[in-house]
C-alpha cells in the first residue's frame, strides 16, 4: 500500500470537470484507490462519491492505493491535484 | 389560454408535452430466481441510457459550449460508477428487490447526500444524479422517454421551463412552436426562440397539465394566445394568419440591404443585440449595421470556471471579425440580480436587484473586472470594439470604472501587447438616477445606451416577471418617456451618441415616437431589425417630433398607446 497527502489548490475544488478528470485517471489503474479526507474514506473510482464529498480548495486529502500499480497510481493522481487541473 | 408573447409568428402543430412526472416504483420483493433477469434488465437499461446520453452529448457538443457537454460527460460516468449502478446491481441480489426499485433507492440516497452539502455548486449536483437515476428507471420500465430529441416534425413543445441543457437536445428544425409555464420575454427560451424565428408563448401557468400530449395546438406568438383542440374554423383562420405572417417575413427580407432612413431622409443606425458570438452571423443576415449590445454573461455562465483573459479575447475577437469593422458594443459582466455564477461566491441578498449587481460587483472584484477589460482592449486591436458599463447609478461609478480601465491600458502598454488605446467607453442608462444626472455623466463618456428593460423596472417599481404586477410594466409610461428624453437631450448637448438597446428599441410601434424624441441608434434582437427598419422608413421625422411632444405631455401609458394607435398612419405603416 502506498499513500501520499496533497492539498487541493484549484479554486473550484473537485467539482464537475476536475472530478471527472480525477476519477477517469483513477480508473486507469488496476489498484484499488481511495481518497481520504478527515474521517471519510471514499472510492476514488466513483464519480458520485468524489463529487458528493464536495472537496473544496484548500482541503488536504490523502490518496491511497493498493495493488500492482499502486506507486504509479498515487504518483499520477497526486500530480494531477498538484497541477490544479489546469485551473491555476 | 393567454401567456406572454415572446417570439412572433403562428404555429399549428401537435403538442409534445415535456414533463418529468414523478416515477412510480413499487418495493415488492422478487423471487431469488428472478435476480439474474432483474440484473440483466438493469444492465440493458444502463446501456440504453448510455446510447441516449451519447446522442445528446454529441448534439450538445456541436451546438453549445463545453458546459452542457461536460454535464453529459459526468452523467455518462455515473452509469459505470461502482458505487452507484454497481451498488444497485448488488442490492437486487442482496435485498431481492426489482431493478427499478434498487436504482431508485441508491439514487435517492445520493440525492440526499448532495442536498446536505453546504456549498451550493456541489448541492446542485443532486439534480444531475436524480436526472440519471430517472433515465435508468424509465429505461428499465420501458416508459416512453420525455426526451426532447425524440420529437416529431411539426411539434409544439409544451414544458414547465426549458433550460439550456434541454434546448441543446432539440432538433430545431422539428419544432413548430414553444409554450412554457415560466419565463418572460428575456428568458433563455425567449431569446433562443426569437433567434430561431420560432413562435413562442411563455408564462402560461398550468400548460403542461392542461395541454394533452398529441393534441393539436395553435400558438400565436404575437398575441400570446394558445388554443387547444381548435375547431375547423379556428384552424383555418390561423392557417391564414400564418400565411400572412410568412408573406410579411418574405417582404421584410427584401429590406435587408435597404438603408435605414426616415421618409424625409434622416439616417439612423440599426444595430443588433447578441449574447453569443454565433449570434453575430444571424445579426448580419438581418442587415445589422453593428452590435449595439453584446451581453458577455453567457461566456461566464456556460462554463464551470472563470473564463480566462485569452478565452474571452478569442470570443470578443470572433464577434469583431464577424462584423468586419463595424462597431461592437461589449457590455461588461452583468451578473447579480437573477443571474449567478456557480464559481463566484455571492452573498445572499434580501433584494438582489437593488444589490451587488453588474458594475457594482465588478468594482468589488477588481481581478475579474480587469481580466475582462484587458480582453476587450486587446480584442479592440481587431475591430471597432466599444466598452459599455451596466448598472451605473451616478458619475462616481463611471470615474471608478474608467480608472480601472486606465490601469489595464497601462499594464498592456507595459507588456507591449496590441490593444486599442483609444477605445470608446459608454454606459448603459438603466437606473433613473443615471438618466436624471445624464448631463454630468455625458462629460465622462463617449456614448449612452438606454436599457429600457431595467429602466422601466426601476422607474415603475415593477418586476415584470412577477405575474401579479407585470401588467404595470409598460415602456410607454410617460415617466419612462421623459427619462429617455432627458438622456437624449443631455447626449446631444455634450456631443455624445445616444442609443437604445432595451426591448423598446425593437418595438416597431415605438419607432416613430423614439425618432421623434431624437434617438438615432436602435439596437435590438436580430428578429426585430427589419420590422423596425420598415417603421423607420415609413416615418416622417418632423411629424414624429410633434407626436413625441404630445406623448410627453400625456398622463398614462394607456393614453400614449392610444395616441400612437390613432397616429398609426403618420407613425409607422406597420
Amino acid at each position: 500500500m502506498v499513500s501520499e497527502q496533497v492539498r487541493i489548490i484549484n479554486p473550484t475544488g473537485l467539482h464537475a470537470r476536475p472530478a471527472s478528470v480525477f476519477v477517469k485517471a483513477a480508473n486507469g489503474f488496476r489498484s484499488d484507490v481511495a481518497v481520504i479526507s478527515g474521517d471519510k474514506r471514499i472510492n476514488a473510482k466513483s464519480i458520485v462519491k468524489v463529487m458528493s464529498t464536495a472537496l473544496k480548495q484548500g482541503t488536504d486529502i490523502v490518496i491511497e492505493a493498493s495493488g500492482e500499480d499502486e506507486t504509479e497510481a498515487v504518483r499520477a493522481l497526486v500530480d494531477l491535484v498538484k497541477g490544479g487541473f489546469g485551473e491555476v | 389560454m393567454k401567456g406572454i408573447p415572446a417570439s412572433g409568428g403562428i404555429a399549428i402543430g401537435k403538442a409534445f408535452v415535456y414533463s418529468k412526472d414523478p416515477l412510480r416504483v413499487s418495493p415488492e420483493t422478487i423471487a431469488p430466481e428472478d435476480v439474474p433477469a432483474q440484473q440483466a434488465a438493469l444492465d440493458a437499461a444502463v446501456e440504453k441510457s448510455r446510447e441516449q446520453l451519447l446522442a445528446i452529448k454529441s448534439r450538445a457538443g456541436e451546438a453549445l459550449p463545453e458546459k452542457e457537454a461536460a454535464i453529459f460527460e459526468a452523467h455518462l460516468m455515473f452509469l459505470d460508477d461502482p458505487e452507484y449502478t454497481g451498488i444497485a446491481r448488488e442490492k437486487i441480489g442482496m435485498e431481492l428487490v426489482p431493478a427499478a426499485f434498487a436504482v431508485k433507492a441508491v439514487t435517492d440516497g445520493f440525492v440526499e447526500e448532495f442536498r446536505a452539502i453546504e456549498d451550493e455548486y456541489f448541492r446542485e449536483r443532486a439534480a444531475d444524479i436524480a436526472d440519471v437515476g430517472e433515465r435508468i428507471v424509465r429505461n428499465i420500465q420501458g416508459a416512453a422517454e420525455a426526451d426532447l430529441s425524440l420529437i416529431e416534425a411539426g411539434s409544439v413543445v409544451i414544458a414547465r421551463d426549458l433550460a439550456p441543457s434541454d434546448t441543446a437536445q432539440l432538433d430545431r428544425t422539428k419544432v413548430a412552436g414553444f409554450v412554457t409555464e415560466v419565463g418572460g420575454k428575456t428568458s433563455h427560451t425567449a431569446i433562443m426562440a426569437r433567434s430561431l424565428e420560432i413562435p413562442a408563448v411563455l408564462g402560461l401557468t398550468g400548460a403542461t397539465r392542461e395541454i394533452r400530449a398529441g393534441e393539436t395546438v395553435i400558438v400565436d406568438g404575437d398575441e400570446g394566445t394558445v388554443i387547444t383542440a381548435p375547431d375547423e374554423a379556428e384552424i383555418e383562420a390561423y392557417a391564414k394568419k400564418k400565411k400572412a405572417y410568412e408573406a410579411e417575413r418574405e417582404e421584410l427580407r427584401l429590406l435587408t440591404g435597404a438603408p435605414s432612413v426616415t421618409a424625409d431622409g434622416h439616417r439612423v443606425r440599426l444595430f443588433a443585440n447578441i449574447g453569443l458570438p454565433a449570434d453575430a452571423e444571424h445579426a448580419e443576415k438581418n442587415g445589422a449595421e453593428g452590435i449595439g449590445l453584446y451581453r458577455t454573461e453567457f461566456l461566464f455562465m456556460d462554463t464551470d470556471a472563470m473564463p480566462d483573459e485569452d478565452s474571452q479575447f478569442i470570443a470578443y475577437r470572433r464577434v469583431l471579425e464577424a462584423m468586419r469593422g463595424r462597431p461592437v458594443v461589449i457590455r461588461t459582466l452583468d451578473i447579480g440580480g437573477d443571474k449567478e455564477l456557480p464559481y463566484l461566491k455571492m452573498e445572499q441578498e434580501e433584494n438582489p436587484f437593488l444589490g451587488v449587481r453588474a458594475l457594482r460587483l465588478c468594482l468589488k472584484e477588481p481581478a475579474l473586472f480587469k481580466t475582462q477589460l484587458r480582453a476587450i482592449l486587446r480584442a479592440g486591436a481587431h475591430g471597432d470594439a466599444r466598452i459599455m458599463f451596466p448598472m451605473v447609478s451616478g458619475v462616481d461609478e463611471v470615474r471608478q470604472a474608467k480608472a480601472v480601465l486606465m490601469d489595464c491600458k497601462r499594464e498592456l502598454a507595459g507588456e507591449g501587447a496590441a490593444f486599442d488605446p483609444e477605445i470608446k467607453v459608454g454606459i448603459m442608462v438603466e437606473i433613473p438616477s443615471a438618466a436624471l444626472t445624464a448631463e454630468a455623466i455625458a462629460k465622462e463618456v463617449d456614448f449612452f445606451s438606454i436599457g429600457t428593460n431595467d429602466l422601466c423596472q426601476y422607474t415603475l417599481a415593477v418586476d415584470r416577471m412577477n405575474a401579479g404586477v407585470g401588467y404595470l410594466y409598460d415602456h410607454f409610461h410617460p415617466a419612462v418617456l421623459r427619462l429617455i428624453k432627458l438622456v437624449i437631450d443631455a447626449a446631444r448637448e455634450a456631443g455624445v451618441h445616444a442609443g437604445m438597446c432595451g426591448e423598446m428599441a425593437g418595438d416597431e410601434k415605438a419607432a416613430a415616437l423614439l425618432l421623434g424624441l431624437g434617438l438615432e441608434e436602435f439596437s435590438m434582437g436580430a428578429a426585430s431589425l427589419l420590422r423596425v427598419k420598415r417603421a423607420v422608413r415609413g416615418t416622417d421625422l418632423s411629424k414624429a417630433r410633434r407626436l413625441a411632444d404630445e406623448a410627453l405631455r400625456l398622463e398614462s401609458a394607456g393614453a400614449v398607446r392610444a395616441l400612437l394607435e390613432a397616429a398609426g398612419g403618420t407613425g409607422s405603416r406597420g
